[in-house]
This record gives structure tokens, sequence and C-alpha cells, in this order.
């Protein structure tokens, strides 16, 4: 089962609805140099008007303000206000274990990711922030919804379970979103996270979990395999496994936020049987706190 | 065969595959559950862990346990194993089977056939000759042929039970003429009855060799009716405890099924034979639908009755003056009692002496009539065993030569005599108590019930002996002589209320039943030999079992035969002469049958009963078991303990929903109607053409504005009916405007709506053709004839110029609607009706006409739309202006009439005011 773009927009639309535009904080504008919608407060490329000033030499005449310099002898050039917006990356995971849902009224992993990932794509673009997929041109605009949306829905999974973000696609002044179940490989995590603290680049984890892998509710003989197919593990005594899974759960989870407290990045983790609001209120937190 | 106590084995040797049972119950012990696949994408994180109190091995002991009783019952299935198995006892000599094959051996034919069978097997396979006698009085004269004992095995397997019972050819001696040399060995299957020449063909064959008889295995039962004026079945039964007898008969859908079950008393037992009879204590209407008796859980010829005429209800001709038209004056009509009376229990006919005598009734009544024309033949049907009943009546008081009317119990003095009355003294006279022994024995008559007026009796000694009710003075009520074969029976009062209010008492009810139960019906047998019928012919017959058979091939049954029961030639059915019907049933009392000298079976031991198929399916219920348990146990619990909990749960609220009591069909009143009888609503009947409802609904409510307007009517919205759907008693009015297009409706429908006519409702059927008619172009009248057709309607006339119509509320002369011109029909007047002198209209009291019939579309010209204006043009200018206005006029006498009925029309004093008024006008200013 998988989306269209438009009723997966429709669904962001609803998830998103809640929360207003966000700007990403202060502070870190000023760290960053890579303001949102704010004027700079001086010239450069813009759209808002900022002065007028006289021409000087070598200045092409298509920066000439005619009108303006009809009311006097002097050339004046209109300058707008500089303004640089800060753009997002977002990356899902694509792999095979993103399908899996443990139960057939719940929706897959995937899903809830790429919903939460347009949710919050939407309330960024509301903000005037530049978004876009990781690897992809950043943009603005309300049109940028649309193409997100395509994007996401178009994404082909990959055949092997494990799915990482090229390290190479991150640049600076931006923002990174990783959304993934970071069940399986986790090595790609600390690449990216240097490169990204090389970068200035500052970012949020998020893990997507399904409440069967939360709990581990098996019991009796158990081939548990995964969705590729690539991996198996027989047990003749499930529930007997139950306390060891969770543990190595929980040591995954220690470990991928002590890597992200150690790049200055944030680590989350949301349930598909919670609703969306609750993970997309997080990351509105931490991204615009 | 091995045989281990009351089981035995066919073959043995299989038995010896229960050994392995131990060795598979090693091997799938051994064999674990398979593990559950499960798609996890947190795999990863379990690699390397290790169980740590792995899940058993095994499978689960009851698991197991199921595995191997099936398996066991497989091998004890294959194993031929029977229950009680019978090991025959084989002579040498030849072997003679009887076999009784009437009616009583019908319930257990088949294991009759069996026993049989086996023996001639037996015989066979050891080579004795053999001879079967089938005792159905169908067996061919002569000497019985002894052959091998195989060929007799398809005749056996034909044989099948007879309606009638069993015979045995009469000379045993001759019988058996052809028995080959050695001691013959008879088994002999009796179905337990005493009957013809049985006792000669015991002593015959015990003094040739042994006999053994297999006696019944179950208790035997007939049922017999005796015929008279309470029928009464009688239950013989060879057992104390006699089931319940069940009347069967179509109910009112035409069903066949159980229309009452009948409980036998208690009965007295003789010589191991209990007989119980059962009265046929049924409200008449039912026992006229019963078609058969049947004994409960039997299923043989003599535990059926077939109902014919001796059970049927009685015919009863009521002869009086016919009943005038109107309806107010059924309550003065004589005949209007005793239709009441006896319609739920007796078949009434009705018309003059004549032809109630040509129907054949059981019990006439003639209601306060002298000088009758067809008195002679009515004297010799009573002479022939007829039931007369007469009342009195002032036409009978007022002849003059009452004394020598004929049929009458007692000499009757001229004029009779009033009690109570403005000139008389006394009180009116109560009943007095009926005698023990009487008719009416038992009866009581209420306090209440008194007599004003009665023919008096002339004296006599003989009157106290005739005299079957009498008034607390003695004088008689009720007389009866009897007169050859019959009787005359005379009621001193009149059948309606005039003399006395008998006749509103429930009491006259019970006396005129009473009475015509006294009438006697004709049994068949007494008319059997007489010269009209000679042949009667089989309608329908019973087989052996009790089963419907119809009747072909059977030659016609000479009436003398017929006196005899059934037979070979007579199956027990239903045979008909001409008009007449009469069953020839199976069932006779009978006697048990003894046996001396015979060796006697039980029935019950004979066959072995084979556990095979038992086995085969109790092992496939376990192999179930099995798949069920083994998804349990692979299923581990929970997740399928869910999903399955979830599909039970679903399956029990599907049961649930299926067994759910369909309530819908809970009538319910439309709350419109109820609106509708509130405000005294106007109503019309939907047609299904939107544009003509609508017309009729604002034709109404135009109406019903003028009325408000004008009278004290005050109608509410008109009410649109469907009669398919709605029912109509809390209507008075209904408009039925007559489309070509509309369905007629259901029959249903046309019960409720002839209900609503005779109960004082009135349809106004319009046509809408006024502008049509005459001209000879196609019209409504075919379409109004098809509607009304099935309506009780009486004779119409165009409306008479002095009809109340004209003048309920205003004086009209016309009756138009958006046309006007043609004629209006009505009830017509009763014909005698004529105009009194110093009158302006004739005296037509009584009876408001149910239709009105007419062509002018009255609901055009009443019709106004939500604002009031008129919705349909009318004439030119002031002419049609002043035409509506007429229409409206119409309209309000219309609903006057349906409301209050002739009220207008009571005005006798009409001359006598006018005189009046004229005299005040004189003197006045």
């Amino acid at each position: 089962m998988s989306l269209s773009p438009a009723e997966l927009r429709a669904r962001a639309q609803a998830a998103s609805a809640h929360l207003p535009g966000l700007i990403l904080s202060a502070e870190r504008l000023s760290r960053l140099v890579a303001p949102g919608a704010h004027g700079m407060r001086r010239a450069g490329a813009g759209e808002d008007f900022w002065q007028y000033r006289a021409a000087e030499p070598g200045e092409s005449a298509r920066n000439i303000d005619w009108r303006r310099s009809a009311r006097s002898d002097v050339e004046f050039v209109r300058d707008r206000e500089a303004q640089t917006a800060q753009s997002v990356g977002i990356w899902v995971s694509r792999g095979q274990g993103m399908d899996y849902s443990g139960d057939p009224e719940r929706l897959p992993k995937g899903q809830r990711a790429q919903l939460l990932a347009l949710a919050l794509a939407m309330v960024l673009l509301r903000g005037g922030e530049k978004v876009g997929l990781l690897g992809r041109p950043a943009r603005t605009g309300r049109r940028q919804v649309d193409r997100m949306a395509e994007g996401l829905t178009g994404l082909i999974p990959v055949d092997t379970d494990d799915d990482a973000p090229s390290a190479e696609a991150v640049r600076t002044n931006q923002r990174l979103v990783i959304i993934s179940d970071f069940l399986t490989e986790t090595d790609w995590v600390a690449a990216l996270l240097s490169r990204a603290t090389a970068l200035g680049v500052r970012g949020v984890l998020l893990q997507v979990l399904d409440p069967d892998e939360e709990e581990f509710p098996y019991s009796g003989a158990v081939d548990f395999r995964s969705l590729s197919g690539n991996m198996r593990h027989d047990s003749r005594d499930a529930a007997g496994l139950r306390d060891a899974y969770l543990m190595r759960l929980a040591q995954r989870r220690d470990w991928l936020t002590a890597q992200a407290q150690g790049a200055g990045w944030y680590f989350g983790h949301h349930r598909t049987d919670h609703p969306p609001a609750h993970a997309l209120s997080w990351l509105y937190q931490v991204l615009g706190g | 065969m091995l045989v281990l106590g009351p089981l035995g084995f066919a073959l043995p040797w299989i038995l010896t595959a229960l050994a392995a049972l131990p060795v598979l119950w090693v091997i799938l012990r051994a064999m674990p559950p398979a593990p559950k696949q499960v798609l996890f994408p947190g795999v990863a994180l379990l690699r390397g862990l290790l169980d740590r109190m792995p899940l058993a091995q095994r499978t689960p002991w009851w698991l197991l346990l199921i595995r191997m009783l099936a398996i066991a019952a497989l091998i004890l299935a294959f194993s031929g194993p029977v229950w009680k198995p019978v090991i025959e006892r084989q002579g040498s000599g030849p072997m003679l089977i009887v076999m009784d094959a009437g009616w009583a051996a019908a319930p257990d034919w088949a294991s009759r056939q069996s026993r049989a069978e086996r023996a001639l097997s037996d015989a066979a396979a050891a080579g004795r000759p053999a001879a079967l006698l089938i005792a159905d009085g169908q067996a061919q004269a002569g000497a019985l042929e002894f052959a091998a004992a195989d060929s007799l095995l398809a005749g056996l397997r034909a044989a099948a039970p007879v309606s009638w019972s069993p015979t045995l050819p009469e000379n045993p001696a001759a019988a058996l003429a052809n028995q080959p040399a050695g001691e013959l060995q008879t088994l002999w299957l009796s179905d337990g009855m005493e009957h013809a020449n049985r006792p000669e063909w015991l002593a015959e064959l015990t003094s040739r060799g042994p006999v053994s008889v297999v006696a019944q295995g179950h208790p035997l039962r007939a049922l017999t009716l005796q015929a008279g004026d309470t029928p009464v079945l009688t239950l013989t039964a060879s057992d104390a405890h006699p089931p319940a007898i069940l009347a069967i008969g179509p109910d009112p859908q035409g069903i066949e099924r159980e229309l009452a079950r009948l409980e036998p008393t208690e009965g007295a037992t003789q010589d191991g034979v209990t007989r119980s009879p059962a009265q046929i204590d049924l409200p008449p209407e039912l026992r006229n639908r019963i078609s058969r008796f049947q004994i409960e859980g039997e299923s043989h010829a003599g535990a059926v009755v077939l109902a014919d005429e001796r059970i049927k209800r009685r015919k009863v001709g009521l002869v009086g003056d016919p009943d005038r038209q109107a309806e107010g004056q059924q309550l003065l009509s004589q005949l209007h009692y005793l239709r009441s009376a006896l319609g739920p229990t007796s078949d009434v006919v009705e018309g003059g002496l004549g032809d109630v005598l040509d129907s054949a009734p059981d019990a006439i009544i003639v209601v306060d009539q002298v000088d009758m024309p067809e008195v002679g033949e009515l004297a010799e049907w009573v002479d022939q065993g007829g039931l007369l009943i007469r009342f009195a009546g002032p036409r009978m008081a007022a002849d003059e030569e009452l004394v020598d009317e004929p049929l009458i119990p007692v000499a009757l003095r001229q004029g009779g005599r009033d009690i109570g009355g403005a000139l008389s003294w006394g009180d009116p006279r109560g009943l007095a108590p009926f005698a023990a022994d009487g008719v009416f024995a038992g009866l009581t008559a209420p306090e209440e019930v008194a007599v004003r007026a009665q023919l008096m009796a002339q004296p006599s000694p003989d009157l106290a002996g005739r005299t079957m009710a009498s008034l607390s003075d003695n004088t008689p009520l009720v007389t009866r002589e009897r007169l050859g074969e019959g009787q005359v029976v005379l009621f001193h009062v009149t059948a309606n209320a005039e003399w006395s209010n008998l006749p509103l008492s429930g009491l006259f009810v019970e006396m005129l039943n009473r009475l015509v139960a006294t009438a006697r019906v004709t049994p068949s047998q007494e008319r059997a030999d007489s010269r009209e019928t000679p042949f009667w012919n089989a309608e329908m017959v019973l087989d052996g079992f009790g089963r419907e058979h119809p009747a072909e091939g059977l030659a016609p049954v000479p009436a003398a035969d017929m006196a005899k029961g059934p037979g070979p030639d007579r199956p027990a059915g239903i045979y008909a002469a001409e008009e007449r019907r009469v069953a020839l049933n199976a069932g006779t009392e009978f006697r048990l049958a003894s046996w001396p000298g015979a060796q006697v079976q039980s029935a019950q031991v004979l066959p072995g009963r084979d556990l095979k198929g038992l086995l085969l399916a109790a092992a496939a219920a376990l192999l179930v078991l099995d798949v069920l348990g083994s998804a349990l146990v692979a299923a581990g619990g929970g997740r399928w303990r869910r999903g399955g909990g979830g599909a039970a749960a679903g399956a029990v609220l599907l049961a649930m929903l299926a067994l759910r009591p369909d309530s819908a069909l809970a009538q319910e009143i439309n709350p419109e109607l109820i609106r509708a009888a509130d405000e005294v609503a106007l109503a019309y009947v939907l047609t299904g053409d939107d544009r003509i409802d609508e017309t009729s609904r604002e034709g109404l409510e135009g109406l019903s504005r003028i009325l408000r307007q004008r009278s004290s009517v005050e109608p509410g919205e008109p009410v649109a009916i469907d009669p398919d759907n709605d029912d109509l008693s809390m209507l008075t009015f209904l408009y039925w405007p007559i489309t070509d297009t509309q369905a007629p409706p259901s029959p249903q429908a046309y019960l409720r709506l002839n209900h609503f006519l005779r109960s004082g409702g009135m349809i106004l059927f319009d046509t809408r053709d006024g502008d049509l008619t005459g001209v000879g172009g196609p019209d409504m009248s075919q379409s109004l004839r098809d509607l009304a057709a099935p309506l009780d309607i009486p004779p119409l006339a165009p409306l008479p110029d002095d009809h109340v119509l004209t003048r309920t509320f205003y004086l009209l002369e016309d009756f138009p609607g958006r046309w006007h011109g043609n004629p209006v029909w009505a009830e017509a007047p009763p014909a005698d009706a004529e105009l009194q002198d110093g009158m302006p209209f004739r005296q037509l009291n009584d009876g408001v006409s149910p239709v009105i019939i007419g062509g002018n579309s009255w609901a055009e010209a009443w019709a106004v739309d939500q604002n009031g204006y008129p919705a349909f043009p009318m004439g030119t200018g002031f002419d049609g202006e002043q035409q509506r206005e007429m229409a409206y006029r119409f309209g309000v006498n219309l609903i006057m009439y349906v409301l209050t009925g002739n009220y207008k029309s009571d005005q006798v004093h009409v001359p006598a005011l006018l005189d009046r008024l004229r005299v005040e006008e004189e003197l006045g200013p």
C-alpha cells in the first residue's frame, strides 16, 4: 500500500494544521548567517526595497532606477534588502524495513515517516524557509510542497534492509532532518554526523518504530525474517528473547542519543500508533527552539 | 466372526493393526509443531541471541490422543464391527416365511423385510427350499409354491404393507399341499393383531414343524371414528399411554398443518388393549377444515382417520323475508340475528323455501312464515329426517288459520299475548331453568333475558312432553314434536329483539347450536343401498404407511361392499359418489394375538447393528478436531486467539442477527391517519400520477378552507391514502380520481375498502372526463369499471331531484365541478318509495350512499394554490366563478351528507312548519 502524492499531501496538511509557520530560531540565524524570511538590514539580494543610493562608476545601466534619477541630476540605484533563506534538507529512509506494519490497521512506518516529512516541510514553507529533500534543490513557496510530495512518494525503495543518506549531499547553511528506523547497520550515522559537524550543519535524528518493534509481543517458536528476506533468526522461545531485544533497542537509542549530542544534534523517537502530531510538535520545538 | 460380549467383528484380523498404535505414538510425539513465520524488521537486533527456554519440542498430549483415537476408530471401523450380532439356528427341511402385511406392520416394515431377507438368504445358503406367504389378501389362490429361497428375494423386496387388515388364505392345509418332504420350519413375522384364519394356520404350522414368531417391536395403535351427533375418536392401543391425536387440515392460507391436538381421555383396558375415547371438541370452523386425524408419531394407515361428511359442519337453510337494502334496517331483520348466531358454526343457505330445500340442508329455519307454498315438500323432508326450526312473529300471530297451520309442534292460540306492555299487566317474564335431561341441559338463562310477547300454546295433555324450554310462568317458549324421522321445533318468540331480548343474548346462540347439532347428518352407510349411488369411486387412497396417493386404476366399489370396510380392491381412502364423500378408514379395534405352541422372539434383538459407519464418522470428526487443535498449537495462542475470538464473536453475532425476530412486520398505524381521524381530515386516493395527486390535494385543501369558513366542520390538512397499505377504518370520506394508468389495489386493499364502505364511509369517484363524455370519445368509464368492480357497490341511479344531497346545507339543483351538466350517480332509492301528499320530496330515510360517481372533475374546481387562489381556470368570466361557487356548495353538501347522513331528509314535519311560517307571515306586519 502506498499513498498517492495528493493523498499524502492531504494527510500532511491535516497533521500540520495546528502548528503556526516555523521560523528557525533567531539564535541560529545569527550564527549561521542563514536567516529565514527576515531582512538582513543591509542591501543584498532580496525582494523588498532597502534604499536608494547614488550610482557608482561601473554600475550597470540596468541597475539604475530611472524614475528616481529623473528627479535629480544624479543617477540612483535601487537597492533591495538582502534576504537569504536557510534551507532544510529532509531525508527519509527507503529501506525495506520501513514497509513494515505490525497490524493491518496501522500504517507502515515508511508512510508515517513520509507524512511527518511532508508535514514538517509544510510548516517550514509556511514560515518562508527553503525546504527540500536531501540531495535535491531546496526551494521556498507553496509549489515546493507538491514537488516534495511527489518526491517522497516517488522514492524507489532500495531492495536491502538498510538505507543511508549520502554524506556528500550535506551542504553548509543547511539543517538536516533524518527520519529512519535505525534498526539496521548504523555506521553511516557516525559518518554523517562527523561530516555535518565539520560543515557546521545541525539537525535532528528521528526514529520511527512500529509498536511491535518497541514491545516485541511474540512468544513460542518463531522464525523471524527481515522484510527483504536477507536476515533471519530462528527462535524456539520468542518470549524469552523479549528482554534481550528490548535491552538492545535501548542500547541503540542510547548510542544514537550520545552521537547526536556530541554533534549538537537532537535524537527523538516516534511510534506509529501515536498520533503524528506528537512527533511533529517535537520536531517543531527542536527546530524552532 | 469374533464375538466379544455384545460386540462382534467380521474381519477380526484387522484388529492386529491396533498393536501398531504405541509405535505411532512415539513417532508422532517427536514431531514438533512448525514455527510461526514472522516478518520483523528488527531482526538485526536479535542476531546472536540465544533462546533462554526453548519451546517444548513435543506435540501436546491431547493432540496426540485425538490422533490416536482417530486411527483406532479407523482400524475398528474396517474390522467390521457389529453390535449384538445374530447367530442363526439352522434347520434342514423346507422353510416358510409368513409376513403379516397389513397397516399394523407398516411402522417397522423395513426391519421386517430385512429379517425375512436374512432368513431367506440363510435358507438359500443351506440349499433349503422356501416359500413366502405375504398375508395381504392379494395372494393367489391355490397351493403355495416352494422354490429356491433366493428366487423369492425379489418378491419380498417388492412387497409393501397395505392399508387394510391382513388376511390369510382360508384353508391352510390346501395352501401347504405342495410342501416338500421334511420338517417345515416357519418364521412368522407377525403384526401382533388377531385376524381371520390365524389360529387355524398356527395350528396347522405347529403340527408340521417348529414355528418361530417374531413379535411386533413396538406398541400397536389404531384410530377409529364413531359417527353421530358428536363424533368420537377411539384410540385403541396395546399400551396404556396413548399419545395425542393430531387434527390435520389446511389452515386459512391453505397449507396443510396441525390444526389441533386432541388428548384421549383415560381409557378402559381389556385383554391388554386400551381403548381411549377422544371427543372432537373443537370450534366448528376449525372442525370443518380438518382433513384427517392422525395419532401423533405413528406412520401407518391404521393411525389415520380421514375426515368426511360425518364430522363436517351442518348446513342450515334460512327462510324468511328478504332483507331490505338499507343498512339501518339490518338490526330489525329477523334473519340478521340467526345469521350472526349460526354463521360461525354452520354453513348458512338463504333463499326461498324451494331453493333451500334443493340445497339439501341438515336443518331449515323458517322465520315467521305461514301458508308456505312448498309446505308439502317441506313436510316430506322433515319426515325423512330433517330438522325444521320455526320462529313466531307478527305474521303468525295475525294469521286467522293458525290452528290449521301444518308443521307446528303444538296447537297455538291465535293472537298470542303481550306481557309487560303499555296496555297489559305484569312484568316481562324471564326464563325457567332448562330441564336437566333436554337438549338445552346445562345452559343457564341470563337473568336479563325477558319475553314481552309470545305465541300461546293450546293446553293439551302432551304439551308438557313437547316443551323444551318455558318461561317462569310455565308457558312454553320452545316446543318440539318428532314427525317421522325428523323433528319440528318452534320458538314462540320472534328471532329479532321485537318480542324478547333473547336474540340479543349469548344463550340464543347456544340454543341454536344445540338444536342444529341434533340435526341428523345422513351417514353414508344408510344411503349406501339407495339406487342413486350404486358405485363409489376412489378419489384418494392411503398406502399402508398412511401416505396419500391419487387413486389410479381402481374399479368402482359397489355400495354394498363399502360397508365392509377397506379390503384388497378398496384400499382405505376417500370415496365419492356424486356430491357425497365417504372415507374408508383402515383403523379397526383389534385384539392381541396369542401364540400357543410357537417360539416367540422379540423384535428388538433381531438386527445386529453395523457400527462401521458410526466409527468412520467418529474418525472423521476426530480428524477435524485434530486439524483445529493443530492450528491452535501452530498459532501458539496470542494472535490466533485474538483473531479466532473475533471470528467467533462475529459468528455468534451473525447467528443472533439471523434469529432476531422481524420486528419490522409489526403493524404500525400511519401517524397521518391518526391525525386525519383527529381532525376529520378529507382523504384522497393516490393514483400514482403526481399531477393528479397534487390536484386532489389542492382540491381538498380548497374545500377544507370553504368548510372552515362556512360551517362548523373544520377539517385539517387533506390526507393522501394508499389503499394498499393504509388502514381506512378511521376515515369517513375518500376522494378517488380515476386515471387510466392506475394500478388496481391489492385484494387486501379491496377487503379494507369494502369494510370502509360497509362501515359508513363514502368514496367520491371522479372520472374527471366531464368535458369528453357524450361525444363518443374514449373516457374513463372503463377504468372506473375495472377499479370499482371488486367493491361492494349497491345498485346505482342518477341522483334524483329530491335526493338529500340537494339540501344537506345549500339547496342545489346541479352538482357542477370544473365541468357541468353530467349526471351524478348514487345508490338507487328503494323502488317502492313514493311521494306522499303534501310532501315536497319522497321519504327516503336511512342509508347514506356509499359511493357518489361523477365526471365533473370537482377537485380541479375546488383546487387552490398555496396563496389561496384558484389553481384552474373555469368557464368564462363571472359565469365561471359562479360555477366554482356552485362546485364549492356541492362539496359542502357532500361533506355534510357524509357526516350527518339523512338528517335533513328526516323532516316529516316540513309541511306543518311551512304552514306555520305562512301564518306568521300573514299575522306579521
